[in-house]
């Protein structure tokens, strides 16, 4: 997350949607503590929404996740006013977009903007190029202008030479893409996206989802996603916001979800999770208890390793560097030498495969079987982080475990 | 048996009768300005099929058959078709009823499709309309018959116009659906990316409901067809016309010509309008 204070990008406060007849009417202030079933009860309304608050950084990859009915597609409309909230504000880019009229609205979306849907929403008489040019179109961008562009983004999605295709001769992953290269031909500020990869099969589900990464990771824009797939929100998003009866539940990074559920729903939710894809070498380290550094003597180093227990250390140098490890037989060896080295010598240093401190712990398991030793967490730099044990990663993975793993 | 109190008349014929007597007295330059338009277009469409050379319209409604249809056995059927019709005697009758049932057509299209569109766009337009095209389609046809003589006197204008009427329903109905069961999400995506309400209408909805439309098309111009012979009994020249002469003087076999002559009509035009319907994108 950047250092320097921005405005957020996206604030959202005190948001509310309830269905029924003439809800501004109805709404009043006193139901902000009333639950969605008593509001149901006293006035027969929906509610959609129910108070919701959230900010949404500046090229942030934001989930909204729930089941379905939690208000995630609601909130996502909201957005873009394709449902306008009974109260509240949106704020996007320092304006409130709930309280422009239709046609500063109209100019808003077409210069803010790109939306991808769930069954992509592509017009089935047009070709793959008219409809990745049709938010160019609306905005008025002359036909060669925004033939290039489109041509531009349907290479960038991977569906170069499609575009005199109709969309009905494509494959859903293919309509998807030409949805995406549709959203993305605007350059938009926000990418909007409603379960754009719920309906496609897992294997292209799974492509899609690591392009996408490896899209924003260019890109860089402010992406709002909708999903009711914990795996994928889990693997895309930054921050994620569970909702659950248009409420939301809780928001928070990936690992705090999983760590951390706010409740019995989100526990609920994650369950299926499996820990050992969310959770990073960093969050399970810890501090060894011995460590030990280069230029101390080979006597120094034993007494620590005896009086901690160990039968092995790390070594760093003066950097704070790991160098290796460094078994107490080793040192013995050292000491029984006739000229003692004055630290211990980098041939008495095995070398060891190290991790950082984001890699998963799925990624740890075939290290762990490849040495007895723990594995040493480094920073890119190769600066000494931790450690992780092998009972740790059991620890962290050990709830799915019991719940019978991951099947989904 | 108890018998309805009288107490509870209600005159609606006389209010009827007065209205219309009023609309005669100071609308009378209205109507005949709306006939003479009319009168125009079919009196067009009359010249323009009566002028092509009979063999050039088989060798066309042959084309017709075979490309739009489907196969070449299409066309030839259609064209053995056009030339029974000929050859019953019926070819200049058949052509001027081909052009009351095509200038009824855009008559009605030309009303039905933006009222389809208008009561797609809204509820309370939809719950208006729906009750007067149930009346319009449902009420015997001789009861609008009677003032469409008297507004527009004898001849192809009150023909045309009660076809209108009758036939306008479909397309109506039709549209409306079409435009209401677009895909949602094509709909949204538009709104999106910021598209006007018309060009929503031109880019999305229209096009994705044409199939629907076409088959209300279709649908209209077949109930068209089905008119001509009740037209023909306020003065409008063409096969229904034979066709009622016939059962004036029990003339059965003369009476099964002209009638077989209506149906290979209606065959070659509902083949030729559904295909229509039926085109699909590649």
């Amino acid at each position: 997350m950047s250092e320097k204070k921005e405005q957020p990008q996206i604030v959202i406060k005190n948001l509310w949607k309830i269905y029924g007849k003439d809800p501004k009417r109805i709404f009043t202030k006193k139901m902000q503590d009333l639950s969605k079933d008593e509001i149901q009860e006293k006035t027969g309304c929906i509610v959609g929404m129910r108070n919701i608050s959230l900010e949404v950084e500046r090229g942030q990859f934001y989930i909204l996740m729930g089941l379905s009915g939690s208000g995630k597609s609601t909130l996502i409309r909201a957005l873009i006013r394709l449902i306008k909230p009974t109260d509240g504000s949106i704020e996007i880019n320092g304006k409130d977009i709930t309280k422009m009229n239709s046609e500063q609205l109209l100019h808003f979306r077409r210069d803010t903007y790109g939306m991808v849907f769930q069954h992509y929403g592509l017009l089935p008489h047009q070709t793959v190029l008219d409809n990745a040019a049709y938010g160019l179109k609306i905005r008025g961008v002359p036909k060669g202008e925004r033939y290039a562009k489109a041509m531009r983004t349907l290479e960038t999605v991977g569906l170069k030479g499609w575009e005199d295709y109709y969309p009905g001769s494509l494959s859903g992953g293919m309509q998807q893409r030409v949805g995406l290269a549709r959203a993305l031909a605007n350059d938009p500020d926000i990418l909007l996206m409603d379960e754009p990869f719920s309906g496609l099969d897992p294997l292209i589900r799974r492509q899609m989802q690591d392009e996408l990464v490896e899209l924003q990771e260019k890109l860089q824009k402010t992406i709002v996603f909708v999903t009711h797939d914990l795996h994928e929100a889990l693997k895309l998003g930054d921050q994620i916001a569970i909702m659950r009866n248009g409420e939301l539940v809780q928001v928070g990074t990936p690992e705090d979800i999983v760590s951390n559920p706010a409740d019995d729903y989100v526990q609920e939710f994650v369950r299926d999770a499996s820990p050992a894809k969310v959770l990073t070498a960093g969050t399970i380290m810890e501090s060894p208890k011995v460590l030990l550094y280069a230029w101390e003597g080979p006597k120094t180093a034993l007494t620590l390793l005896r009086s901690n227990n160990r039968k092995a250390a790390f070594v760093v140098d003066k950097g704070h560097k790991l160098l290796g490890v460094v078994k107490e037989s080793k040192l013995e060896q050292l000491l029984n030498l006739a000229e003692k080295p004055k630290g211990i010598p980098l041939s008495a240093i095995k070398k060891i495969t190290s991790v950082t401190e984001d890699t998963i712990v799925e990624d740890l398991f075939s290290i762990v079987s490849e040495n007895p030793y723990p594995i040493p967490v480094v920073d890119e730099n190769n600066k000494f982080k931790g450690m992780v044990t092998t009972d740790q990663i059991f620890e962290s993975i050990a709830p799915a475990a019991d719940e019978g793993g991951d099947n989904d | 048996m108890i018998s309805f109190p009288d107490v509870t008349t209600i005159p609606l014929a006389s209010w009827i009768d007065a209205a219309m007597t009023w609309l005669l007295q100071n609308l009378s330059g209205f109507f005949d300005a709306v006939g003479f338009i009319i009168l125009q277009v079919v009196l067009g469409f009359e010249t323009i099929f009566l002028f092509i050379p009979w063999f050039i319209i088989i060798l066309l409604v042959g084309l017709a058959g075979w490309k739009l249809v489907g196969s070449i056995r299409t066309g030839i059927t259609f064209m053995i078709f056009m030339f029974l019709i000929g050859s019953f005697g019926y070819w200049e009758l058949s052509m001027r009823t081909l052009s009351l049932v095509i200038a009824s057509v855009f008559f009605a299209l030309l009303i039905g499709i933006p009222s389809g569109i208008s009561m797609a766009r809204s509820d309370r337009t939809e719950r208006i309309l729906k009750p007067v095209l149930d009346a319009m389609q449902t009420m015997p046809s001789f009861v609008y018959l009677i003032p469409a003589l008297m507004f527009f006197g004898m001849g192809k204008v009150p023909a045309m116009f009660a076809t209108m009427i009758y036939a306008v329903p479909p397309v109506i109905r039709l549209t409306n659906v079409g435009i209401r069961t677009v895909d949602i999400e094509a709909v949204e995506a538009a709104k999106a990316f910021g598209a006007t309400p018309k060009q929503i209408l031109f880019d999305v909805q229209l096009p994705l409901a044409k199939p629907s439309i076409m088959v209300g098309i279709n649908q209209t111009t077949m109930m068209a067809l089905a008119m001509v012979v009740i037209g023909s009994m306020i003065g409008a020249k063409g096969l229904g016309m034979e066709v009622l002469l016939a059962i004036n003087r029990i003339e059965v076999g003369r009476g099964f010509e002209a009638g077989v002559s209506i149906v290979f009509l209606a065959i070659i035009i509902d083949r030729i309008t559904f295909s229509f319907s039926q085109k699909k994108e590649k």
